[in-house]
């Protein structure tokens, strides 16, 4: 589905990414783990096709397509979503009716006719029992005052709404209580299909062990450093991420 | 910006064709000879002729206003032909009438005339260059006694009414602009909603410059007796043409005891090309008087169009318990120039009122918002509440305000909101991630940005200006 090779990727000039690669597969949970400026985040908005960002090198497919190629707004109709990790605020829009607009500019991108209001609704109501969210939250602006909390279930609320085939959820986890963690969590959880992959970046292991991520990388220094299964998120949380710089293969890591 | 805006969409104004029909056009120039024209043309009373010359003397008097913040080169007056009418043998007594060619226009300007075809409920009086050519839904509107016509008929059927209040509001000697227009005005729409009548459906006016070298002076009057009720909008589109064309108009507005009147703008004049070229100097003196206790006046008002906007809807808040509102979008793009805001003069006790302007300004466009707040010594617990918003959108344009506060009673509440930003990449992009397209992402920022003006608008007409923001907005982002 997905497939990064040799990435690289610099800010004014200076490189963040210095040659990343990863693949992910239908159905797969991959999780990002790395310490504060190990270029985590800058990977989810090079995917989500943030152009602030330059890539220098390499080559970022999605489903055999090249991703760089392709607008924002494409790489989104054709089922690419991101969680962010600071969503952004509209006011004066209302919430309900921006994930309308979001959701029938990608079904007119399938061909699709836009969602009558009535099962529109439906899909919301359906959605919001899930995850918790109370009602008032459709008709108030984007983002516009929510608490740290309900701007990351709202983001979770929409990708549950939007469906998409790729979900890249950056941080989404920061700011929150272990009561919203779970919530936000069983959102997730209920989208896992085969069809359906996730790339969930985290700072710490605690979402991990609500979900239980297929492969585990461990970016340091703008290079994944180290990859396994779910028990490497343990294994980092316990000795911390000092731990997988120590590892001869990390050459750059190890000079600081 | 990142996002590469400026490739958006260059659409091109789409009201900007011309009307090929025969005119009949007074030779350009402005004197006493001109002024006796227009009023005989017009079969005036001699009452309304010597106001018309005692207004362009004091004009000759005047200077020209040069405290706004706009710009332009200065304009010859005698440049400017003050009379244009299409020319046709007799007035128009039904549709049938009037020149299909006409017709035609007003259809592709989706201001249909067939009273079958409008939109339920809104009566229409269409203004072509200087003449009214037609207002429809007039009987039905006679049944309740509420008057509805040009101000030409109003002169000749209506004269007492017309000579009691014309220049109630906006004497002759205003200012520049108003006393300009007190001399040449050529028609406009005449409003009378007698007592405790509610007025059944919105009435509309439409203007329309057509006419090469002309300038648009219309005049509107309305008023709204004791308790009654009534609800105005106008529109106003020109062709493309290369010159500035001048529209210098007059609104008063009187509202008795316990009335209301509610007056919406949608202010879509040709803006001029991208360089600046061409486009409609606005100058509009609008003002309306509470004279009633309890009586309401509120303008609403979206201005996306013309080169350059001088316009300052005004309340005088005479009778106690009188509320004045004003609620404004100004919308400048390209090399646009607006100095727009209001004036809320509180003079009786508990009066209130309400400044709600939110300025876009986009491309190298100019967006000043001007507002005085006055309390008077008598205006005891007067209250006024002030929000003011500007948004910018690239970082050639520029937003100004200018809020003048004087207060004169201890008892007076003011609050005042003031806020700047800027249409931020961050913004814009979230809405790409979830699909939408940069352009579609703006227009939906910017329209949450109006949300609170457009709440005020009649439902069609706030849809209309959603679309007509985003137009105007096409191409702008940079």
């Amino acid at each position: 589905m997905l497939e990064i090779k040799n990435l690289h990727v610099s800010v004014d000039n200076q490189e963040i990414l210095k040659g990343l690669s990863l693949a992910i597969k239908p159905g797969q949970v991959h999780s990002i783990m790395g310490p504060n400026g190990s270029g985590k985040s800058t990977l989810a908005q090079v995917l989500a096709g943030r152009n602030t960002y330059e890539v220098t090198e390499g080559e970022i497919l999605y489903e055999g397509r090249n991703l760089l190629d392709m607008s924002p707004e494409e790489r989104a109709r054709e089922g690419i979503f991101m969680a962010f990790q600071y969503p952004v605020e509209i006011p004066g829009v209302a919430n309900t009716y921006f994930l309308r607009e979001a959701l029938n500019a990608i079904r007119k991108h399938k061909d699709l006719e836009p969602l009558k209001h009535v099962e529109f609704v439906k899909l919301v109501k359906e959605k919001m029992k899930s995850l918790d969210v109370d009602d008032s939250l459709l008709q108030r602006s984007v983002n516009e005052g929510f608490s740290g909390g309900e701007k990351k279930r709202n983001e979770i609320f929409q990708l549950q709404v939007l469906a998409p085939r790729l979900a890249i959820l950056d941080e989404t986890d920061s700011g929150l209580d272990i009561d919203a963690l779970k919530i936000v969590a069983k959102g997730v959880n209920t989208m896992r299909t085969d069809e359906r992959a996730f790339l969930i970046i985290t700072h710490y292991q605690r979402l991990l062990n609500y979900i239980i991520p297929d492969i585990v990388h461990v970016l340091v220094d703008g290079r994944i450093v180290k990859s396994g299964g779910k028990e490497l998120a343990l294994e980092l949380e316990d000795k911390g991420y000092t731990w997988v710089g120590d590892e001869p293969t990390n050459t750059n890591f190890a000079q600081n | 910006m990142s996002v590469d805006l400026e490739q958006l969409s260059k659409q091109e104004y789409k009201y900007g064709f011309v009307t090929n029909i025969e005119q009949e056009i007074a030779p350009k120039g402005l004197n006493e000879e001109v002024i006796r024209m227009i009023s005989a043309k017009k079969n005036e009373p001699e009452w309304l002729l010597e106001w018309r010359l005692k207004a362009y003397r004091n004009w000759l008097t005047m200077k020209e206003p040069k405290w706004h913040n706009v710009h332009y080169p200065p304009i010859d007056y005698n440049d400017i032909s003050y009379y244009a009418a299409p020319k046709q043998t007799k007035k128009p007594k039904s549709l049938d009438d009037i020149d299909p060619e006409l017709r035609a226009t007003y259809e592709k300007l989706g201001i249909p005339l067939e009273e079958q075809m409008m939109l339920a409920g809104v009566a229409v009086d269409a203004v072509f260059d200087s003449v009214s050519l037609i207002t429809t839904f007039k009987e039905k509107l006679a049944e309740l006694n509420i008057i509805f016509c040009s101000i030409s008929d109003a002169v000749q059927e209506y004269p007492e009414l017309v000579k009691k209040y014309m220049g109630f509001v906006v004497p002759h000697n205003d200012n520049y602009f108003a006393a300009l227009n007190s001399a040449v005005f050529t028609d406009g729409s005449f409003v009378y909603v007698p007592k405790g009548v509610r007025c059944p459906m919105e009435l509309s006016t439409y203007f329309r410059i057509n006419a090469e070298n002309t300038g648009q002076f219309e005049r509107t009057l309305i008023i709204a007796e004791e308790g009654s009720y009534v609800s105005y909008l106008e529109g106003c589109t020109a062709p493309k043409r290369d010159e500035n064309q001048l529209h210098a108009a007059v609104v008063e507005l009187i509202a008795h005891n316990d009335a209301t009147i509610k007056y919406s703008t949608i202010q879509n004049w040709y803006p001029g090309d991208k360089n600046g070229k061409g486009g409609i100097y606005n100058f509009v003196t609008k003002r309306g008087r509470c004279v009633g206790r309890n009586s309401h006046i509120s303008w609403t008002q979206v201005e996306t169009g013309s080169a350059i906007t001088w316009k300052y809807p005004s309340c005088l808040l005479e009778g106690d318990n009188s509320v004045g509102e004003f609620y404004s979008v100004a919308l400048t793009n390209n090399r646009q120039q607006a100095d727009t805001g209001t004036k809320m003069i509180h003079i009786g006790k508990n009066t209130s009122s309400t400044i709600v302007s939110k300025g876009i300004s986009a491309g190298y466009g100019q967006n000043t918002y001007r507002g005085l707040v006055q309390i008077g010594k008598n205006a005891s617990r007067a209250r006024n509440y002030t929000q003011c918003d500007s948004m910018l959108i690239g970082d050639k344009c520029g937003a100004h305000t200018f809020p003048y506060i004087e207060v004169k009673n201890s008892t007076a509440r003011m609050e005042h909101e003031a806020s700047t930003s800027k249409i931020g990449d961050d913004q814009i992009f979230y809405c790409q991630q979830r699909g939408l397209s940069a352009e579609d992402a703006v227009s939906l920022i910017v329209n949450g940005f109006c949300k609170q003006v457009f709440r005020e608008l009649p439902f069609e007409f706030a849809v209309e200006a959603e679309r007509l923001l985003s137009v105007s907005l096409e191409g702008s982002v940079g």
